[in-house]
């Protein structure tokens, strides 16, 4: 396997009596593309949220390119610019317009001036084929745009690795394609990504490797077409049932 | 009721009150905005400090902390805002000791209703604002406060209006304003009911446009989701 990015060593957490993520291993190379699937509450959501500590976690270490993650402060911030994150609900800045959204982060973290960061914005905006509405606000755009301007919004801190944290899942039918484009052309350009999703089409042509959860384990790994085709345990092969059957 | 008008400064003493509440007014938002920044700040002392500072002021009555001002604070401490051999001394002195006490007093509201606007803000713009890199007070200053101030407008017009309200109650620490005059000119003359509509109106025409031009411009300026 490629260089290690991001390593999860043994990693426990609890909300309160619930233990949602057990032991935790999971290793992931550069230029990787890993999809995490299981069924909900099974903790994939909270496992890609600790991976830029939105979660804490209770025992056991994540490290990204070498780093262990920071408790809190300013080292946290800077670990965190490196790590891009896309929002099942977008949550882009509701106040700031598309183009203020996209360059927040690389004039306040980076420091870049404002017309460099415009310019990269604005080639951001079209390589997600977003940059005619540059200048409206986040509530003028549908679904499937706002969440590719979140893409190019993390894009631009120049990350190390994405998080996808089911991309998809609050958009319309039709909108969901147009999102998934812009992952698969990243996933082939080279970036690292984490992605939950159920979008099984995104993982078999994208991903190199699919993790299955179920109740806060990782119970099986393998490539996705593997892993769709043979399923080696019951729990995945129970939850294919039920997802592939329709 | 053409005497009153022309006998007495009423103009004069309305132009106090304004003053009285403009200068109030910024103290009382500063020092909220920080007593706000304390409260949903990630250290448990700050959010202890801003806690406290609002509960004990917010349920002391405005006469007991503008007379704890001017009778313990400059009378008894000596702590005087305007420099004593000036001619204006002790009315500059009373005012200065007024705004200082009605800021104090109003930054506990005004912390209160942009505490209510922090709450209308979705955790997921802050969790994005983290997740860019954002530290915890560009978060705030960059993404949360400009929303919840949007969001907060019109609790803030409300505590505007009490404010400009209760500058009266500088009248008890002599300041010449606008409640000091009115009872002044009830003293010494006739007609009392006429002197009170003539303020009273000066107080509605007062507060009336700022709470016009606070709805509208917490419509104009909502966020939209």
């Amino acid at each position: 396997m490629a260089e290690p990015l991001v390593v999860m060593q043994d990693v426990n957490k609890h909300f309160g009596d619930l233990h949602v993520l057990q032991n935790i291993n999971l290793t992931v190379g550069k230029g990787e593309v890993v999809v995490l699937i299981g069924p909900s509450g099974s903790g994939k959501s909270t496992l890609i949220r600790t991976i830029n500590r939105l979660e804490t976690i209770g025992s056991g270490t994540i490290s990204i390119d070498g780093t262990v993650l920071p408790e809190e402060g300013k080292d946290l911030a800077r670990l965190r610019s490196d790590v891009g994150m896309v929002f099942q609900s977008f949550n882009l800045f509701a106040h700031k317009t598309i183009l203020e959204n996209v360059t927040l982060g690389p004039i306040k973290v980076r420091k870049l001036k404002k017309a460099d960061a415009q310019k990269r914005a604005m080639e951001l905006l079209e390589r997600v084929g977003v940059e005619h509405q540059s200048n409206k606000y986040p509530a003028q755009l549908s679904g499937g745009q706002q969440q590719r301007v979140a893409i190019a919004r993390a894009l631009a801190m120049d990350p190390k690795v994405m998080l996808f944290d089911e991309p998809t899942s609050a958009l319309d039918p039709e909108m969901i394609n147009e999102v998934l484009d812009v992952m698969v052309s990243l996933a082939k350009s080279g970036m690292t990504m984490i992605v939950v999703t159920h979008e099984m089409g995104f993982a078999r042509k994208a991903a190199n490797r699919v993790v299955f959860l179920s109740d806060g384990q990782i119970v099986e790994e393998n490539t996705p077409e593997e892993f769709f085709t043979n399923p080696q345990s019951d729990r995945a092969k129970d939850f294919l049932g039920k997802i592939l059957t329709h | 009721m053409i005497d009153i008008l022309t006998e007495y400064d009423i103009l004069g003493a309305f132009w106090k009150t304004i003053q009285l509440a403009f200068f109030s007014a910024i103290g009382s938002l500063v020092l909220g905005t920080i007593l706000a920044v304390f409260r949903v700040s990630p250290v448990a002392v700050l959010r202890n400090i801003g806690a406290s500072y609002v509960n004990i002021t917010r349920n002391t009555p405005l006469t007991l902390i503008l007379i704890f001002c001017s009778l313990a604070l400059f009378g008894v401490l000596g702590y005087a805002l305007a420099p004593r051999e000036s001619p204006t001394y002790i009315v500059d002195n009373a005012f200065r000791w007024a705004v200082i006490g009605l800021s104090i007093y109003h930054a506990a509201f005004v912390c209160e209703a942009l505490r209510s606007g922090v709450n209308t803000v979705p955790v997921g713009q802050a969790e994005a604002a983290r997740a860019i890199g954002l530290t915890f007070g560009q978060s705030l200053s960059q993404v949360i406060l400009p929303q919840a101030f949007r969001g907060a407008i019109a609790p803030l017009g409300s505590v505007l209006i009490a404010l400009i309200k209760n500058t009266t109650v500088a009248a008890i620490i002599s300041v010449p304003e606008a409640a000091a005059l009115m009872r002044v000119i009830i003293e010494n003359e006739t007609g009392s009911l006429i002197v009170f509509f003539i303020f009273a109106l000066g107080f509605v025409i007062l507060t009336l446009p700022v709470g016009i031009g606070f709805t509208s411009l917490s419509r104009r300026l909502a966020v939209k989701r």
